[in-house]
């Protein structure tokens, strides 16, 4: 039997929602009908609209998906305007202010407190210089990823960004495409290191070389099915096809379509490819597609690069992530800038978008570790573009600890989460900073903290991995975090071991501190921490963890979603300003 | 009287006639639930999986995944019943209020 939310998509989808946003939008937030409300709220997705969890009804999330992240000139300075005018919130957030733009794991960027009825304003400003937030949530193309420096990086092997535009320009409002059974999430990558992340997502191309009627033809090897979440973490499979350039949109239609006829629309839970991977295996979906749906004979897989994906591979000397100056293929630089948590304040915004305009091409990208890069930056204006002062903050040279922080939204504004995220990673990345010494020759570290089992801030692959959970502490209940280590990607991608269970937040620093003494301690001579990781069992690694208070304190020890809004003076959800009128009145209940 | 009943955004919520009523991440109290080996499980819910109506007094139960926080068993539970429906309107059983398995299964409370 078809789920509600198949009856929804069946009614109206796609880019018939438009007229009703803008319908609802001219006649108020009372006009939703209520009981229309899970209907519209789920169709709005695939505007990259997302209702706000319980307690900030009538607020919405908006997500702006640019493929491969790369922002146009003006197109940053666009986003930080709408924000500035449109993405305030009641009450400030004590680490962020009021009004700032979330960088996320999917190279995208998101706005909180966004109303309804400014929405059509919203989306007029983003069309005039190019964005949409068409597909960035809902059961469709999501934003496609790939390496951030996709077509000005001496890594690259094959161009990545004309293969994401193109992917973006045909399945974005394709009406065949737009209603899958779940999300579908692709990834481009084009360069010797492995940037693209492409083993944790639905389709995956990868940079391959093949030797067809004794020519040496580039082009990209094909994965199928990964992904991180609830408790179900999958690597994308080889499915032996190559595919050049000019045909994997071809193939990637035939891919998309196929899961669109045989993914499971009735159990959104068993929905994803993943579970279809699991059924049938590689072979099957390769015949399937070959017969099914894609023209002309597949080749088998070409010689890969991943060999040499040094990509959060956990080597010492592997690149970790784009943070810092590097020259582009054109004897320009990029600068990679560290964007603690991806949470950007709206004035950095624009102090941002000042000097990309004026020393750069204006042009920024959006990574997968949350941060930002400045592009084609001439070797005699890097010193002047950095000597700003916003790049002490947003620096190219962070401390591993912040550089390696990565936090998914939370119970601030998230349905899903259990635990409060991005400020307690802020304030656990301060006191890493200020008290415990990185062992010798570890200078990238990866700490990536998920506030639910969705893994948006992607913990799996992370030197230490941090997931939401409760605990019970002097005898009540707390927000905690499992902790799981020795994740990452690289050659032979492995997903972290989740060796210690509901850890009280207070005591997670204490217990990074420990473990990183207990490793300096033991490690062989150069051993990296996941080959150190990698070399002993679940129940030894636990032992290494020892968690202990210490002078790191955590305001957000009690149950972050009974608040309307966590850091609210009167947090309780009876004190919700929620849900409001366009100009933030609070509409009176009913009852 | 219909009841629209439906979870939702990955198994966050419940949802009673478009409202939402039953979030994830509360501590459910569980004594007689086969859970785990603790004498009154604790269960941290961290999502539903489907929610149904049943029994004279029409108990609005759920199928959820959860955590016992005190021994770390983590399982599915079948039936719990999350509040029930009367005159029309949801009311919402408090987490911390006892949940026995007998409910679920007999409608008689």
């Amino acid at each position: 039997m078809p789920t509600d939310v198949e009856e929804w998509k069946d009614e109206i989808y796609g880019t018939d929602i438009r007229d009703h946003i803008e319908r609802f939008a001219e006649d108020g937030w009372e006009s939703i009908p209520d009981d229309e409300k899970d209907a519209w709220f789920e169709r709005f997705k695939w505007y990259g609209l997302y209702h706000q969890r319980a307690g900030q009804e009538s607020y919405f999330m908006m997500r702006i998906g640019p493929p491969g992240g790369v922002l146009e000139p003006g197109q940053f300075r666009r986003i930080v305007e709408i924000a500035d005018e449109y993405a305030r919130g009641p009450v400030s957030n004590p680490e962020f202010g009021n009004g700032w733009l979330d960088v996320t794991t999917r190279q995208a960027i998101q706005l909180h407190w966004i109303r309804i009825e400014d929405v059509p304003d919203i989306f007029e400003a983003l069309e005039d210089v190019g964005l949409s937030t068409v597909q960035a949530c809902g059961d469709s193309w999501r934003n496609i990823v790939g390496c951030p420096v996709a077509g000005k990086d001496k890594h690259e092997h094959v161009d990545a960004a004309a293969l994401a535009d193109d992917l973006h320009d045909t399945f974005k409002k394709n009406e065949a495409h737009s209603n899958l059974p779940r999300k579908w999430k692709v990834s481009v990558t084009g360069c010797d290191e492995g940037c693209g992340q492409g083993d944790i997502n639905d389709l995956a191309f990868e940079p391959a070389e093949k030797v067809i009627d004794g020519e040496t033809v580039t082009g990209y090897n094909v994965r199928v099915g990964g992904g991180l979440a609830r408790n179900e973490p999958r690597f994308a499979k080889n499915i032996d096809v190559f595919v050049t350039p000019e045909r994997a949109v071809e193939v990637a239609g035939g891919i998309s379509a196929l899961f669109r006829d045989h993914g499971d629309r009735e159990n959104r839970y068993n929905a994803r490819i993943k579970f279809l991977v699991d059924e049938w295996g590689p072979e099957k979906l390769r015949d399937v597609l070959q017969e099914e749906y894609i023209d002309f004979k597949l080749e088998t897989a070409g010689e890969d690069l991943r060999h040499s994906y040094s990509y959060n591979a956990g080597d010492a000397d592997g690149k970790h992530d784009h943070v810092g100056v590097y020259e582009q293929d054109d004897g320009n630089n990029y600068i990679g800038l560290n964007v603690l948590m991806g949470r950007l304040g709206i004035d950095d915004g624009y102090e941002i978008a000042d000097a990309a305009e004026e020393h750069a091409s204006g042009e920024v990208r959006l990574t997968q570790r949350q941060n930002i890069i400045l592009t084609d930056v001439q070797d005699d204006k890097v010193d002047a573009l950095l000597d700003n002062p916003v790049f002490d903050e947003y620096s190219p040279d962070p401390h591993p600890f912040q550089r390696g922080s990565i936090a998914c939204t939370g119970s601030e504004f998230c349905s899903l989460s259990i635990v409060e995220t991005k400020n307690r990673q802020v304030r656990f990345s301060r006191w890493l900073v200020d008290n415990v010494s990185l062992p010798e020759g570890v200078e990238d570290f990866h700490i990536h903290l998920s506030g639910c089992t969705a893994s948006c801030a992607q913990p799996q692959i992370a030197d230490v991995s941090l997931r939401g959970m409760k605990t019970r502490k002097d005898g009540e209940p707390v927000e905690a975090l499992d902790i799981g280590l020795g994740g990452g990607l690289g050659e032979n991608p492995q997903f972290a071991s989740w060796v210690s269970d509901r850890v009280p937040a207070d005591e997670v620093p204490g217990a990074i501190e420990n473990l990183l003494a207990n490793f300096d301690d033991a490690r062989e001579d150069g051993e990296s921490f996941r080959e150190f990781v990698a070399a002993r069992d679940d129940e030894e690694l636990a032992d290494l963890i020892e968690p202990e208070e210490t002078s790191y304190e955590d305001p957000f020890m009690h149950n972050t979603k009974q608040t309307w809004y966590p850091y609210a003076e009167e947090d309780g959800l009876d004190d919700s300003p929620a849900p409001a009128r366009a100009d933030g009145t609070p509409i009176p209940s009913d009852d | 009287m219909t009841i629209a009943l439906r979870t939702l955004d990955d198994g966050a919520w419940i949802s009673v006639n478009d409202s939402r009523e039953v979030g994830v991440s509360d501590i459910w109290t569980l004594p007689g639930h086969e859970f785990c080996n603790c004498e009154t499980p604790h269960v941290l819910l961290e999502a539903f999986s489907g929610v149904d109506l049943r029994g004279v007094d029409t108990h609005v139960i759920a199928d959820a995944v959860g955590m016992c926080i005190d021994c770390g068993t983590r399982d599915g539970i079948d039936s719990l019943v999350v509040g029930r429906i009367v005159d029309g309107e949801f009311k919402r059983y408090e987490p911390g209020s006892v949940q026995r398995p007998s409910v679920a299964a007999s409608g008689d409370r």
